[in-house]
């Protein structure tokens, strides 16, 4: 090799030469480095600050509250029916036992400040309590309730505690009592299910993904039903099918094309064909989803064209002899030998779909709905939207829910994409 | 045609192979509009999910784009409320009107003022509205920095984040500040209303959308800037940025509900008459609103950064709720 070049160099010293192709390859070799070490380094750094600034959403600070459940507290008699329970106001109960436990907190403001160490939720957990257990009233119960996200902020660390007062979160007071609880054991942490159930919340500490979630999972339900028969079928035709002429050139450069313009595009088509022209509802899945899968549609054709020209023609030729009709080839011989790749290509095109916030937000996908919605015709919330909704919530507490939110996602990606090699690796053969 | 029909029909089997919630009779309230009564309107949504209702679904579309949606007619497709940092304009009701919606209920929920911040390990500041219009508009002075306009003012560059022009927040911040500014500087009569309220395009005055959380990200990390935002961010993030004097008066509940400060205007939503006992709720949404619990001296949504009535124009308020007084006759 040296030496067949050395002849073309004009006779300069053939060690000259190698010691500066040597130097070039590994001045190349070390820029190639950098730029992975960069790209690796940039990835961890990326992980790194969300996980350290979410995993924290993951447990709940609680505090113990011992509540009285007088029944002249309560207003009802003694053996109290449903319906009295039902009736009772649940936020006085809470505050009158917290007097009768805080007895040295007289001041209206300073009493405000205690109810303000706990969740607004705490009324709802008493007479949920109540109503599952009427047996309760007339009994005194030390009952575990979610403390204020403010009070939660600066135990986790993340609200600066070392401050003047007038800029922290909680009064000198508040802070007393926290540390006052932590020195009881009055305080426990638990893991908080409520992200994973619950729908969204203008207080953090009872927000949750669960909405988002489902909201997500109907969504993709439709852009697969859509996109994927659609994209698998025009595949098909345009790969087995279609004459080789101008009309299936342009066809093939358009879908090229297609799967190139940027997603808030085909929101834009949304808002103006389906909400405008359709009428269809505002904010649905049903929208949502046929919007993604105008997104998805290309990638998925791309893809299984490409699997179907990979199967080879002998397979083809040996079905067509055997007396097989065009179809029966196709369906019976060439699509399953396909279906590997076709799955893997659909599954890469559902989790580009998942991620996708720009086309949700221009058809009115970004609403705060804090019921689960029921069906593609409720309007509903995403996993990506919600974590828009929360990184512009201006209370503290909303950071480690944005974090613990793109975690999530993260995984419902690295997932699919698992998904995807697994069943490359598993069914895919070679010729 | 053939299109539609096709698109039709696809929606048609969608629907019918996939279980839905109502859609023909509504029973979720819809809401859109402002992003400054966005975070208080969410929490009156909780509280009416609470009470066998629905929660209402609640989309932040900013006052402008609110009012589009709100307007453009009566029926299921259309929201029930639009939640707005200023008045309805005259034109927005003309085109209500033109849209067949009449009966248009107006409900003033608060007050709120507009803060001016920066960093808060900078240096306080007092500014008068004379001093920010001409650090804001194109056709004032252009100073490169504070100090050009005040020799009391600090020897730093000019550098101020503000709303775009679909905000409910700029339009109070061009009727409060910059015409008040232009007035004072004696060019109100030369320029008139729209150009003294034209921000400066050299990049000492940037839009920065709608996103607030970003300004207040971006006002912490550096000691120079200024933002513009309502006062309930500034309450939430009292760590991390403070807010100016204006007219040598500071930015608080007080000054806010009493219009001492002068940067303060109310807020409000709006209701459509002809929804109410059709949709499950509205009335309820309303007075849950208006309610002591919600907007009393100690009421939830004062805890957010709401800066409540005066009692005797709370009561007027109440009034107009539960008669559904119209301001379209």
């Amino acid at each position: 090799m040296n030496r067949g070049f050395s002849r073309t160099t004009g006779g300069k010293p053939l060690s000259s030469l190698n010691i500066r192709r040597q130097r070039a390859e590994r001045r190349f070799r070390r820029i190639g480095l950098f730029g992975v070490g960069l790209a690796l380094a940039s990835v961890l750094f990326l992980l790194g600050t969300i996980f350290s600034s979410g995993y924290s959403a993951f447990w709940r600070l609680h505090f113990a509250v011992d509540i009285d459940f007088d029944p002249v507290l309560m207003n009802v008699s003694s053996d109290p029916s449903l319906e009295e329970l039902r009736d009772v106001n649940y936020l006085s109960l809470f505050r009158k036992n917290l007097e009768r436990s805080y007895p040295e907190v007289k001041d209206r403001s300073e009493r405000r400040k205690l109810a303000q160490m706990f969740s607004e939720s705490v009324p709802d957990v008493l007479e949920s309590l109540v109503i599952s257990n009427p047996s309760l009233v007339g009994s005194k119960q030390r009952i575990w309730v979610l403390s204020s996200s403010s009070a939660e902020m600066i135990y986790k660390g993340a609200a600066p505690r070392d401050i003047e007062e007038k800029r922290r979160v909680l009064t000198d007071q508040q802070l007393t009592w926290l540390d006052q609880w932590h020195g009881e054991n009055l305080t426990r942490t638990r893991f908080n299910f409520r992200f994973f159930t619950s729908g969204p919340s203008r207080s953090p500490e009872l927000a949750g993904l669960g909405g988002a979630i489902v909201g997500s999972a109907l969504t993709l339900l439709v852009t697969l039903l859509i996109s994927f028969p659609m994209g698998v079928a025009a595949a098909i035709y345009l790969e087995e099918y279609a004459p080789k002429n101008r009309v299936s050139e342009i066809i093939e450069v358009n879908i090229n094309n297609l799967a190139a313009v940027p997603s808030i595009i085909f929101g834009l088509l949304g808002l103006a064909v389906l909400l405008n022209v359709f009428g269809l509802p505002r904010g649905t899945p049903l929208v949502g989803g046929i919007v993604l899968s105008l997104m998805t549609l290309p990638t998925i054709i791309i893809a299984s064209r490409a699997a179907l020209k990979a199967v080879p023609p002998s397979i083809r030729d040996g079905a067509l002899a055997m007396g097989a009709s065009p179809m029966q080839t196709i369906f019976h011989h060439v699509l399953p030998l396909a279906m590997p790749g076709i799955l893997t290509g659909s599954i890469i095109g559902l989790a580009q779909a998942l991620g996708e916030t720009a086309p949700l937000l221009m058809i009115g996908m970004f609403a705060f709905v804090a019921d689960t919605p029921s069906g593609i015709l409720d309007q509903a919330s995403s996993l990506p939207v919600q974590i828009y909704l929360w990184a512009e919530s201006s209370e503290r507490g909303y950071v480690e829910l944005t974090a613990a939110a793109i975690m999530i996602i993260l995984v419902f990606l690295v997932f699919m994409n698992l998904l995807a090699v697994f069943l490359r690796k598993k069914f895919e053969r070679r010729w | 045609m053939n299109l539609k029909r096709k698109m039709f029909g696809l929606a048609v089997l969608f629907a019918a192979t996939v279980p839905y919630g109502a859609v023909q009779a509504r029973d979720t309230i819809q809401i859109v509009g402002s992003s400054t009564v966005y975070p208080f309107a969410t929490v009156v949504a909780e509280q009416l999910g609470k009470k066998n209702f629905n929660t209402p679904v609640i989309e932040s579309t900013g006052t402008g784009g609110g009012m589009k949606l709100f307007c453009a007619g009566l029926g299921v497709k259309y929201p029930d409320f639009t939640n707005a940092s200023r008045a309805i304009k005259k034109s927005e009701v003309e085109l209500c009107a033109k849209n067949g919606v009449t009966g248009i209920v107006e409900i003033i929920i608060g007050n709120d003022g507009i803060a001016f911040s920066n960093n808060a390990n900078s240096a306080p500041f007092n500014f008068t509205k004379e001093q920010l219009w001409k650090a804001m508009a194109e056709h004032g002075p252009k100073p490169k920095t504070w100090s050009q306009i005040d020799p009391s003012l600090p020897d730093v560059a000019i550098k101020i984040m503000a709303p775009p022009p679909t905000s409910g927040t700029r339009d109070a911040w061009n009727s409060l500040v910059m015409k008040a500014g232009c007035k004072s500087v004696g060019k109100y009569d030369d320029l008139g209303k729209k150009k003294c309220a034209v921000f400066r395009e050299d990049g000492a005055v940037e839009e920065a959308g709608e996103n607030d959380t970003l300004i207040v990200k971006r006002l912490a990390a550096d000691p120079e800037a200024f933002g513009i935002f309502g006062f309930s961010f500034l309450d939430q993030n009292r760590d991390q940025i403070q807010g100016s004097t204006i007219e040598g008066v500071e930015i608080s509940l007080d000054t806010i509900q009493s219009y001492e400060y002068p940067i303060a205007r109310p807020l409000f939503f709006y209701a459509k008459k002809a929804h109410v006992n059709v949709v499950p709720g509205m009335q309820e949404y309303m007075d849950e609103f208006v309610s002591d619990n919600a907007v009393g001296e100690y009421g939830y949504l004062m805890d957010r950064g709401l800066v409540p009535l005066e009692s005797k124009s709370l009561s007027e308020v109440r009034t107009n709720v539960s008669s559904l007084k119209t301001i379209d006759g």
